[in-house]
């Protein structure tokens, strides 16, 4: 990718925002306190901003990129992790799930498993979830790092020490606070930096209607813009249905998933397992300053959760329609190659003899070392035969004839397509400052479990409330340090990366099965959930040792026991491990839960458990402020947008 | 908590938007935005957006809510 040059418009715009957050941190760090003013904001925060915190701190940079790529790769079935994987955990945990965490007055979650169960299950999810925030953190500071370098040609060190600096200044001076401001000035960021990016591919591919037309074309011969293997081919709404191919099987759909794993495996266990469970982003509802500012804070955040498809996932659609039709001069980026390895494909040009092009193309293709598109190879070296052609328009006869797509790419060809000077500083801010707040959430999540749930509980426990704020700022750094050198690990062990990430995945997977449990059954004791979460997160890592997706070699992606059960794509065998662990957790969890006796009274599990807890009466309350009201209106528009888009 | 989270999204937005307004009257309509001037454009919806919140937290200012 050739690195963008930026004008000074652009660099005023990235400056006023690294100033304004910087200067919010100032004008936070008067009123921190107290290690509650700083770890959980003293509960203080007005809904609307709690809400618009909750969904920032979800949506990553990661996730933007991510979501634009799967987009392209999957079209608009992609929304099935907004409309099935986040919606309905979301309005589970306002109108259910709220009530404990905040009435239980937990700091924490792992908080809240101590009181619900013991400090067994507390240490387990409190490691656990302090080992991935760090690493969470690291990949994506490693992401931005690497992205800056290649966008803009900064050093990788700079650029990781320079933005890890910032979130410190900010977070160390103003905190949980801070952190959740700046998510705020994020989410505007990113609506109002990429709105604009969307409109103006929506104008150029002609409309919803004409995208639409292009990617029926594409769904039947997807090989021709590299999206699948040549002699793939699906329905023509494969890609503009969300429904419609799901039903029809996983072979009828490219995320080669079945409908019972979208919705049991992803819309059940893994999306109410990370929206109910995970501290990240309950953290932001706990900051809120009352019980229903609390159970608010997930329903305000599924408004714009429930209309983000349109704003990260149609890009990626965007960019497959434009790729197949000729006259607009664009294709989804090629995977980067380095100008040393597109000078040696150039000279393989010159020097291919045109008469033979079955070895031209093999002589190219080996130079660039990728898969390429022979005839387009062949017609190349054709014509520079016939005619000498520059290096550079060589060079993007390369860049078309390469067969892979580098899809995390999408994102940002566009904004550089379609921003002038002024919207690309808007645009590249808007990324950059979703991948501080990332850090910045996780950061904050992980002084919080680590200051109360292990240094409190287990190191120092009984010193002043002095000595826990002091501690938590010490964290904070520690914190920022640990991501750093986790984003270096990440960038030297890529496959080290990816097993730390599945392993991770077992240990979430089961989760939501000891929560649910606990919060509904008042039976359930501590060893029930402290063995079941083990059980849950041992059968995660046997079925993935047994079963392995379509074209992989077993290995680190599965199968390297023996290879029982084939699915049709990762994403399937994904979704089916969260369904069997659950499975196992659940079961496990009941079954020792009645072998063994409860070790608290229903007294002290008063507040804890749905049955003991007395209901919140919201008669009180406005209509369009009781949750469970709110709540069924939102299920209702979200049912709406599936049949819109079935 | 304190400091009301309007005034610094508006302060940020008017300037991000002045920015581009001054950008798109300087540079003009761009190839590359389809010869659209999207920096006048969405310069002005930026500023109306900031003075938006800054008329927010001013209201909110002169009647303090009951604590």
């Amino acid at each position: 990718m050739q690195p963008i040059h930026l004008a000074w418009v652009d660099y005023a715009i990235l400056i006023a925002y690294v100033a304004f957050v910087i200067g919010i941190g100032w004008a936070l760090a008067r009123y921190m306190k107290s290690s509650s003013d700083f770890l959980t904001s003293a509960r203080s925060i007005p809904t609307w901003v709690t809400g618009l915190a909750f969904i920032s701190a979800n949506l990553g940079a990661l996730e933007l990129v991510g979501m634009a790529a799967s987009g392209a790769k999957y079209g608009i079935a992609t929304s099935h992790f907004y409309w099935v994987g986040a919606i309905p955990a979301m309005v589970f945990l306002a109108v259910f799930m709220m009530p404990f965490y905040y009435g239980s007055k937990a700091r924490s979650v792992p908080e809240y498993l101590k009181m619900r169960f013991d400090e067994r299950v507390r240490a387990l999810n409190s490691v656990a979830f302090a080992v991935m925030t760090i690493f969470a953190s690291g990949i994506s500071m490693n992401a931005l790092a690497k992205l800056l370098n290649q966008l803009l040609g900064w050093n990788y060190n700079f650029a990781l020490w320079i933005c890890s600096g910032v979130v410190l200044l900010y977070v160390l001076k103003g905190g949980l606070t801070s952190a959740i401001y700046t998510e705020v000035l994020q989410f505007f960021m990113i609506v109002l930096g990429f709105a604009p990016v969307v409109y103006l591919g929506m104008k150029d591919v002609g409309g919803w209607h004409a995208m639409n037309h292009a990617l029926q074309g594409v769904a039947v011969n997807p090989a021709a813009v590299y999206l699948k293997d040549a002699g793939v081919s699906y329905a023509p709404d494969a890609w503009t249905s969300a429904w419609k191919p799901l039903l029809a099987g996983p072979a009828a759909n490219p995320m080669g998933v079945d409908w019972f794993a979208m919705i049991f495996g992803l819309g059940f266990v893994l999306s109410f397992g990370y929206w109910c469970t995970n501290f990240l982003v309950v953290q932001r509802a706990m900051a809120a300053k009352n019980m229903t500012a609390a159970r608010n804070t997930p329903l305000v955040a599924a408004v714009p959760k429930m209309f983000f498809p349109f704003l990260v996932i149609v890009p990626g659609m965007i960019a497959v329609a434009l790729t197949s039709m000729p006259d607009k001069n664009y294709r989804i980026p090629p995977p980067i190659l380095s100008q040393e390895v597109y000078a040696k494909a150039i000279d393989a040009v010159k020097t291919a003899n045109p008469a033979d092009s079955a070895a031209a193309v093999k002589s190219v293709g080996d130079a660039l070392g990728k898969k390429v598109a022979a005839d387009k190879i062949a017609s190349l070296v054709a014509a520079n035969a016939a005619s000498k052609l520059s290096d550079e328009q060589i060079k993007q006869g390369l860049y078309n004839s390469i067969a892979e797509n580098y899809y995390d790419g999408v994102i940002l060809s566009l904004v550089k397509k379609y921003c002038p000077p002024g919207l690309l500083g808007l645009a590249l801010t808007a990324l950059l400052a979703s991948f501080m707040s990332g850090m910045a959430g996780n950061v904050t999540a992980f002084n919080t479990v680590f200051t109360y749930d292990l240094y409190q509980a287990y190191f120092a426990p009984g010193k002043s409330d002095r000595h826990y704020f002091l501690t938590g700022k010490f964290i904070t750094v520690v914190g920022i340090v640990l991501s750093i050198g986790a984003a270096y690990f990440a960038s030297m062990y890529d496959n080290a990366m990816d097993i730390i990430q599945l392993v991770f995945g077992f240990v979430n997977a089961p989760l939501f099965a000891t929560f649910l449990l606990g919060m509904f059954w008042k039976r359930t004791t501590g060893t029930g959930a402290f063995f079941g979460l083990f059980g849950g997160i041992g059968a995660s890592a046997i079925f993935h040792a047994l079963t392995i997706a379509g074209s992989n070699a077993p290995g680190a992606k599965g199968g390297y026991l023996k290879v029982v059960q084939v699915f049709p794509s990762e994403m399937a065998q994904n979704f089916w491990l969260a369904a069997f662990a659950f499975i196992v957790c659940f079961t496990l969890t009941l079954v020792i839960s009645l072998a063994t006796s409860s070790t608290k009274s229903d007294a002290d599990l008063k507040g804890l458990v749905y049955s003991l807890t007395p209901k919140i009466v919201d008669k009180n309350q406005p209509v369009y402020q009781r949750p469970a009201v709110v709540g069924v209106v939102l299920l209702i528009v979200c049912i709406i947008l599936n049949f819109i888009f079935w | 908590m304190g400091l009301d989270i309007r005034w610094p999204i508006g302060f940020m937005f008017s300037l991000i938007g002045a920015l581009l307004v001054i950008t798109g009257l300087v540079n003009g309509a761009d190839a590359r935005s389809l010869n659209l001037n999207i920096n006048l454009w969405w310069g002005i919806v930026l500023l109306i957006f900031g003075a938006l919140m800054l008329l927010g937290a001013m209201r909110s200012r002169k009647t303090p809510p009951p604590a």
